[in-house]
């Protein structure tokens, strides 16, 4: 009886700590992100602008700013060439990431030099992003070194700055050599994190190396898959430093590589608060929406278990 | 015999990567090393001799306070991995290791705050910032790391796998209260994570340049992004583009050298991540 009390006591003691570690997280979550998040969205609802020296507003208007930024701006526009330039550096992205950090962990393969290789692709992400594409901007410009080289090979110049690919391509480029050293070293954690037994169990059962993605790796290392997913999803919507550096804020050529970010910076400058607000409002309910979808698409039990099944079936049928 | 093929081409993918990873870096050695002119006549392979030249020129340049903004960034950067490294994993031990009400509520709300970026709350921020005096301050621009809720989900996500609940109760069991059992027994064992995700944090912030540039108004108090936006945006034809370049160059040595001591930190935690138990 007494040493039941005991442990009662002791568990209701300890549930206390539980809060108190959770005090400064929340404290600071409260303080420095949440009020801006309720703010943000207050202020989306107000007519609030600058019009030449005159203040115009706060006026409460409802939904008319969403109105006028989803239908009467260039958001829409602007949502494309994001996602566009996104896409073009994550599918290298997690393809190569993917394929290196399968490459890094087979130790049949046994390469050599890894760590020189990992040191030497995860370097890019730690290079300032702003300073990157100044460094871009300075080699790709029309008289940089890069179309010196290519003439003295013998090529045409390319003003990659005034061509909508070779500016889009760049910013990808970028956003490519930043992140797939990072990616990569994120899912080789997780495939290192896989019990070996498990492995040598699909090796002992005769499994082909793309069987052994397919049915070891990839399910085991779903969870960094996801979180990889998630944040370069996050990540390409918070797009901003490098094209906002390389192409000076206009976004050229003719604002085909202004992302969304870019364009709620403009409003942000010229103190258009309202509109301000609701670009933030809707880039806060897509991002939701796409997290929620990746998400629960990834860890859906039934389609994982049913494609699961079916390539067990077609596995046998190649044999 | 199909295995050496693999493996040349294996090495022939990893060495094109690491020229595109590497080729950029290396232009920008060689033109920080070379005066305006000789830039501006082309291109070349080799060093030059004008590295003291720019290097004085663009810390002298009266418009840029390269050496404060070289201060400011590492002040903000080292604060923000110390604190939200510190205080994700205090967060993630509340989580991981306590039984309480709320704590399926308190991980849900984490796990759907991580989905929103900081950036949509712009606005809101600066505002607010505004109100509480906070403006061309550079409090504003570390202190939100301390709910860092990816940093959060990624100590969790480690924890799970490497802190064993045995190891707290025989702490416990031997008297140890629950701060020294989170300062002297929880932290030791997140390490490999701590420095993977203070990197990823001092970098996060080094990188950062939206917000700085919406808070921060005085010369001196401005951090590199800044500069490096402000020389981005000066007159074309005044450039001197070996101050371009070593303005550049001077923005990512810092970052090279803390890479260069953490970056067997991050490979054996990542290693140590493995291992069984």
């Amino acid at each position: 009886m007494n040493t039941s009390k005991n442990k009662k006591y002791k568990s209701i003691s300890y549930a206390k700590w539980g809060y108190i570690f959770l005090i400064p997280f929340f404290t600071i979550y409260i303080l420095t992100n949440f009020i801006p998040l309720i703010s943000t969205i207050y202020y989306s609802f107000f007519e609030n602008y600058m019009s030449g020296l005159k203040q115009i507003g706060p006026n409460f208007v409802a939904f008319e700013n969403y109105k006028s930024i989803l239908f009467d701006s260039d958001l829409p526009k602007y949502a494309y060439n994001t996602l566009y330039i996104w896409l073009l550096g994550f599918i290298p992205q997690i393809t190569i990431s993917m394929l290196l950090a399968i490459w890094f962990t087979n130790i049949r393969l046994n390469l050599k030099f890894t760590s020189f290789f990992k040191t030497v692709i995860y370097m890019p992400n730690l290079i300032m992003a702003a300073a990157f594409a100044m460094l871009f901007w300075a080699l790709f410009s029309d008289i940089g070194p890069i179309n010196n080289l290519m003439v003295s090979l013998g090529l045409e110049p390319y003003r990659f700055l005034a061509e909508i690919k070779g500016t889009r391509g760049l910013v990808a480029l970028m956003n490519f050599l930043m992140w797939f050293g990072n990616t990569t070293i994120l899912l080789m954690a997780g495939i290192m994190g896989i019990d070996s037994s498990i492995f040598e169990a699909a090796q002992i059962d005769g499994a082909s190396s793309w069987q052994t993605f397919w049915h070891v790796t990839l399910p085991s290392i779903k969870p960094i898959l996801v979180y990889v997913l998630l944040t370069s999803l996050i990540g390409g919507i918070q797009m901003f430093d490098v094209p906002q550096i390389l192409t000076d804020g206009s976004g050229g050529p003719d604002r085909t590589s202004m992302t969304m970010i870019m364009f709620l910076n403009k409003h942000l400058f010229s103190k258009n608060y309202g509109m301000a607000g609701a670009i933030c409002v809707i880039l806060l309910i897509v991002t939701a929406i796409l997290s929620f979808t990746i998400y629960n698409n990834i860890t859906e039990k039934d389609t994982y278990t049913k494609s699961k099944e079916l390539k067990m079936k077609g596995g046998k049928n190649e044999k | 015999m199909k295995n050496r093929i693999n493996k040349i081409l294996c090495y022939i993918v990893l060495i094109v990567l690491s020229i595109m990873c590497i080729f950029s870096f290396y232009l920008l050695i060689v033109n920080s090393t070379r005066a305006h002119s000789q830039i501006q006549k082309g291109f070349s392979f080799a060093l030059g001799n004008f590295f003291g030249a720019n290097l004085k020129n663009v810390l002298s340049n009266g418009e840029l306070p390269v050496v404060k903004g070289i201060i400011n960034s590492l002040t903000v950067s080292s604060l923000t991995a110390v604190l939200a490294s510190y205080f994700s994993v205090l967060t993630a031990f509340a989580i991981h290791s306590y039984n309480f009400r709320l704590k399926r509520i308190a991980f849900t709300f984490i796990m759907m705050i991580m989905m929103i970026p900081p950036q949509v709350t712009a606005l809101g921020f600066v505002r607010w910032m505004a109100k509480l005096g906070l403006i061309d301050s550079l409090v504003p621009l570390f202190l939100p790391s301390v709910a860092s809720p990816i940093v959060f989900y990624f100590m969790l996500s480690y924890m799970q796998s490497n802190l064993p609940k045995a190891m707290i109760e025989a702490a416990r069991i031997d008297g140890a209260s629950e701060f020294r059992i989170f300062n002297q027994i929880v932290i030791p064992v997140m390490k490999p994570a701590i420095a993977v995700q203070a990197i990823f944090t001092f970098v996060g912030a080094w990188n950062n340049y939206f917000i700085p540039s919406l808070i921060i108004r005085s010369a001196e108090k401005k951090t590199l992004p800044i500069l490096v936006a402000q020389l981005r945006s000066a007159d074309y034809l005044k450039f001197d583009m070996g101050q371009v370049y070593m303005l550049v160059f001077l923005a990512i040595i810092p970052i090279i050298i803390v890479y260069i001591l953490l970056s067997k930190y991050i490979v054996r935690g990542v290693a140590v991540g493995s291992v069984k138990e």
